[in-house]
This record gives C-alpha cells, structure tokens and sequence, in this order.
C-alpha cells in the first residue's frame, strides 16, 4: 500500500448564511442571495481542488464541542434534517452522509497512544452539528466523499488557550500519522471563522448587504494580521499569537481547528492561498488553501 | 401562600443523567427524585403554563422563544451519546410565546418566536420536560439565554416575560435550567465516584442554597456576578438564571426555599428548588444592583453617560 497523504488543508468557515445564499435543494430556506465574496470564495477553493483527487475529507468542527475529550462519527453514515439553533430562518438542511469510520477509528487509536483522551461516537440517532454540514457542502456540494468529523474539545474554557494549543497539536499529528499509514489521500477541514463578534440584532432581510460589516475595527486589524501570517507561510508565528488573537477577538479558534490544521499539514512555511475574506453578521471569515505540493517546489 | 400569578419557582439542573441512568449513581437518583417531588409541587398548583429559561440553548440574535406547537424528535445529547437516545414530543403554547416577543420588543429587547419542524430543543429542556411534565398537562414556552447578555438585558427580559404572565392572566411555574457550578469531570469517570469538582465549587453551592432555602431569591440574583466568578467556568460572559429568576417573580425576598436535592452530576452542582410566593421570609439583605427597566442597546464603558434613559444607573451613579 502506498503512503497516505493530505493533499490539502482548508480554513472552511460555516456561516449558515453561505448555504441560504446559494438555494442548494436541500435547504429548505430560500434566499436573494447575497456573501458574494466569500461565495465565490469557496467556488475559487473548489476550483483549486478540482485537479485534486482525494478520497475524505477531514473536518474539525467547532458546533460538536465535547469537554470530556475528543470525540469522532463512527457509524458510517448518517441521514437527518440539521435545523441551526441560532439562524433557524436560515438553515433546515436535508443532508445524507457517508462516514469513513475506518479512518475515524485510525485518528482515534492514534490520537489516544499519544495520550489524548478520545471517544467513538456510535448513536445511530446523532444529528450532525450544522457547522460540520456548512463546511462539508461549501467545499463539497456533490457530497461524493465520505468524511471524518472530529469534536472540538473545549479545553481553552477549563484551562486555557495554551493547553487547547497543545492537545490539538497532538491531535494534527495524530491525524497526519493516521491518514499516511491509510493509504488514502484526504483533504483537511478547519471549519471555523476568524475573529467571531457577532451582531445581537439581524436586517429583516438577512441578506441585505447593505448591513453587512466587521463588527469592529479592532476584529479587522487582527484578521489581517493572521491573514498575513498565512500569506507570508509564517504559520508557527500565527500558533504563537493565535492565544492572544483569540481572546482579543473572542475568535473561533478557540475551538482548536486551526491549531490542528497547521499540525495535521505539519506548520506550513509555505505561502497559502487566499480565497477571500469577508464578514457574516459582524464575524471574520477568510477561506484559504494550504496545498502541500507547494512545499515541494 | 403569597397570591401571586407565578405560582413556582422550579431550579433543576440539565444534564442527562438522572432522566437516562439514575441508577448508576445514588446522588443521580436523589436528583431524579427530587425532579419527580418538585413535579408533584407544581401539580399541586393551579399553574397553567411552564415558563422555561434555560441556560442550555444559547442564542446571539436577542432573545428566542420556542413556538413550534409540539415539538418531536429523537435527541441525542452531543457529550454524553452513549447515554443512550431520548424520543420527545412537548406541547407548546405558541400564543404566549408570541406575547412574551411583543413584550420584550416594548422594552427595547430583540425578540422572537422560533417555530420550525426539526429544531434542536436543548438536552436542558428536554431533560425538564421529561421530569417535570411527562403528561404535558401543561403547556408550556422555552425562552433561550442570550450568550452576550448581561445583567441589565437579563433584567429586562425576565421582566417582559412577567409583563406577559400578568397581560395573560395565566398562572404560570417558571423553570430555569442550570447548574450551579458548572465545572465538569473532564475525564472519564466511574459514575459511583462522582463529586463535586472542587471544594470551593462546593462551598458557593452550599452557599447559595443556604440562601435559597431561605427563600432570598434576590440576594441570590444580585450575587450572581460574585458566584460567576468563583464557581462557574466562563463559558458565557456571566450567570443568568438567577437574574432571570428573580426579574420574573417579583425581585424580593419573599418566598419559601425547599431544596429538594443537591449533587454532584458529572462534578456540576446539581440542585433541585422550589420558590413558593410567601408573606413574610427573608429581610430585604444584599441590593445593591441597579434596577433597569428598559434596554437600550449594549452599553460602552465611553457612552455611560450619553445613554441616559436605561433604568435608574444613571440617575444614582452618572452625576
């Protein structure tokens, strides 16, 4: 068997918002459209991709936060209406999901001999977090490829930001070992947002452009910041703010999926690829690729 | 009993345990049975609608009130799957629902009804609802907690929701769902080993249970930023449910406390209590809070003083 690899790692935030704009078929929620830029953001992901040949996708994800350790789908597929809690108006997505449970299992052993503490989750009745489904769909409407989907333990709010960077660290490596000894080629996921202020109020139009912008100055300095450090291959630089950024920006990445990301891809000091940013009710959301053949040139 | 539209106040915690697996744990069963006795306190009452708030469903977008006439699904909790799965089906009452919104957007809140086959009605909720009205004998409204809100939005929701207690005529039990401490094991634990996180955890719970069993909901309410602080892992930016409790019952002291259990679940404080409306309990001890009774848009420490009309702040403190 030939060694596994990751061919691309992402930052696939999951505003539900995105999938309302696009009136895929299985939202039951109907739409103007409007995030254009970050849309057309994940079309020019997708584009990148496209030359690609991948066999799962790999998602971390924010919305399956889990205090008691790590936990992975092990069931292999799953089949049920994902109605988001926050923008119900928004999102009642039909979806239909294949697992790779193999691999799920594999990232699970891996990650528990390093010493993380893990769980398979094997309820038939488990509904699938909307972030998970946001950020798969985004990337992957045809939903053609099995996934693995890795709860974020919420470390950072028992101990702090140094901690949840150390475990997910171990949990990227753990990955990366997994997907190498599958065999398989996978693309990685972190499915979260950039600096997460939200707006307390919507337009009655949600899509109403007009009203769309960072929630604050402050938000937007510090997103170009990080963004910089992807563009210029300093992602070690960006883990060691990353504490900092999260608290000043009350960002996503307090859930870990960026720390484990740039783990899994083994801290790029290549340049990544911009996709576009753009703000979701006042939140920061960059889309960005990180294409490993880019270190080999 | 003090005549009062509020009949109950009701404090249950919302962790899964005592509704799937009661067994495995003696404390877990007190709390099971305490859920069952507080149930029968409320069937005691002529209570027409079970106002739940519960700390379980965070919401950013103002204030969100359950309103789908009758909720069904199979829940799975996103920790503790391996629990095993719960099959629902509630009874809402989607007119009150809608007057607690009309209410809360008098007082200057964001507010609405939320009502959509498939919504993802919170393990708290579920939990409650279970226990406490398995017959839904009566109907009743979930009204989420507003991850960004503070004391003075807390305030005045809980009062908006009073406004539309009173404007129905209804008798309600007011039900809100949290631990007190709320700092779980996180490991892996043999559920016969289960305690209380940490003794200082434990010290604040007795604490506030010794007050609520004097029936000093106010108090309670006003040292709730003190308890955040010591006893609670900040997951939001402060502790509510007392806030939301007092605000809706009348904001005094006057009530009869019963705690009917207090546990550790998973090492969160657990504790089950009744408020019963009294004449005459506790003096009037711990006020020191500002009592607003409008809310006017989050309020920056450099516009203190160009906000002038939230509540009674300004007048005592801004000059």
């Amino acid at each position: 068997m030939s060694k596994g690899e990751i061919v691309m790692g992402a930052l696939a935030p999951h505003p539900p918002h995105l999938v309302y704009a696009d009136n895929p078929p299985q939202n039951e929620a109907t739409s103007e459209g409007g995030w254009e830029e970050l849309r057309w953001g994940y079309e020019r992901l997708r584009e990148s991709l496209s030359d690609k040949d991948y066999d799962v996708i790999i998602v971390h994800t924010p919305h399956w936060a889990t205090f008691i350790g790590t936990h992975f789908l092990g069931i292999d597929s799953f089949k049920s209406l994902s109605v988001d809690p926050i923008f119900p108006n928004l999102f009642r997505y039909n979806y239909d999901l294949k697992v790779d449970v193999e691999l799920s299992k594999a990232i699970h052993d891996n990650a528990a001999d390093s010493g993380l503490l893990v769980k398979m989750m094997e309820n038939p009745d488990f509904r699938i977090d909307y972030g998970t489904i946001t950020s798969c769909h985004l990337v992957n409407p045809e939903w053609n490829k099995p996934i693995v989907c890795i709860s974020s333990n919420r470390s950072k709010f028992y101990f702090n930001s140094e901690v949840m960077q150390a475990n997910m660290i171990k949990l990227g490596e753990a990955t990366r070992k997994a997907v190498e000894a599958s065999g398989k080629k996978a693309l990685l996921l972190s499915s979260n947002s950039l600096s997460h202020r939200h707006f307390t109020v919507e337009p009655e139009v949600p899509e109403d452009m007009s009203k769309e912008h960072v929630t604050n100055h402050n938000q937007y300095l510090w997103d170009m910041k990080m963004i910089n450090l992807m563009r210029d291959g300093k992602t070690k630089e960006m883990i060691d703010l990353m504490p900092d950024f999260t608290e000043q920006t009350v960002a996503e990445t307090e859930a870990g999926s960026l720390t484990w990301l740039m783990s899994a891809l083994n801290f790029p000091n290549y340049k990544a690829t911009v996709h576009a940013y753009g703000t979701v009710i006042g939140t920061g959301n960059a889309i960005v690729g990180w294409d490993p053949r880019k270190a080999k040139i | 009993m003090r005549d009062d539209n509020v009949r109950k106040g009701i404090l249950v915690p919302g962790l899964p345990h005592p509704l799937l697996c009661p067994e495995k744990n003696e404390g877990w069963q007190r709390v099971r049975d305490a859920y069952e006795k507080a149930r029968i306190e409320i069937e005691e009452t002529d209570a027409e609608i079970l106002v739940i708030y519960s700390t379980f469903w965070p919401s950013i977008l103002g204030h969100q009130v359950q309103a789908y006439p009758e909720p069904e699904w199979t829940f799975v909790d996103e920790e503790f799957h391996d629990l095993g799965s719960i099959d629902y089906k509630f009874k809402m009452d989607p007119e009150f629902a809608e007057l607690i919104v009309d209410k809360s957007k008098e007082r200057g809140l964001h507010s609405r009804t939320v009502s959509y086959y498939g919504f993802p009605i919170d393990t708290g909720s579920i939990v409650a609802l279970k226990l406490l009205n398995p017959d839904n004998r009566i109907p009743a409204v979930i009204v989420s907690s507003n991850m960004y809100a503070n004391r003075a939005e807390s305030i005045v929701l809980g009062k908006s929701i009073r406004d539309a207690i009173d404007e129905s005529g209804k008798k309600a039990a007011v039900v809100v769902i949290s631990a007190l401490s709320n700092r779980l094991h996180t490991v892996e634990i043999d559920p016969k080993d289960d305690k209380i996180h940490s003794l200082k955890d434990h010290e604040w719970n007795l604490k506030f249970l010794e007050y609520l069993e004097k029936g000093r909901l106010e108090d309670v309410s006003q040292l709730s930023r003190q308890f955040h602080n010591e006893a609670r892992v900040p997951k939001v930016v402060s502790f509510k449910p007392f806030w939301i409790m007092a605000s809706i019952m009348g904001q005094n002291n006057l009530y009869d406390g019963n705690v009917l259990a207090y546990e550790p679940v998973w090492g969160t404080g657990s504790a089950v209590v009744t408020l019963t409306p009294a004449e005459d309990t506790a003096g009037d001890l711990e006020y020191d809070e500002d009592d607003p009774e409008f809310f006017k848009g989050d309020r920056e420490v450099l516009d203190f003083y160009e906000q002038p009309s939230m509540g009674s702040l300004e007048e005592r403190d801004g000059h």
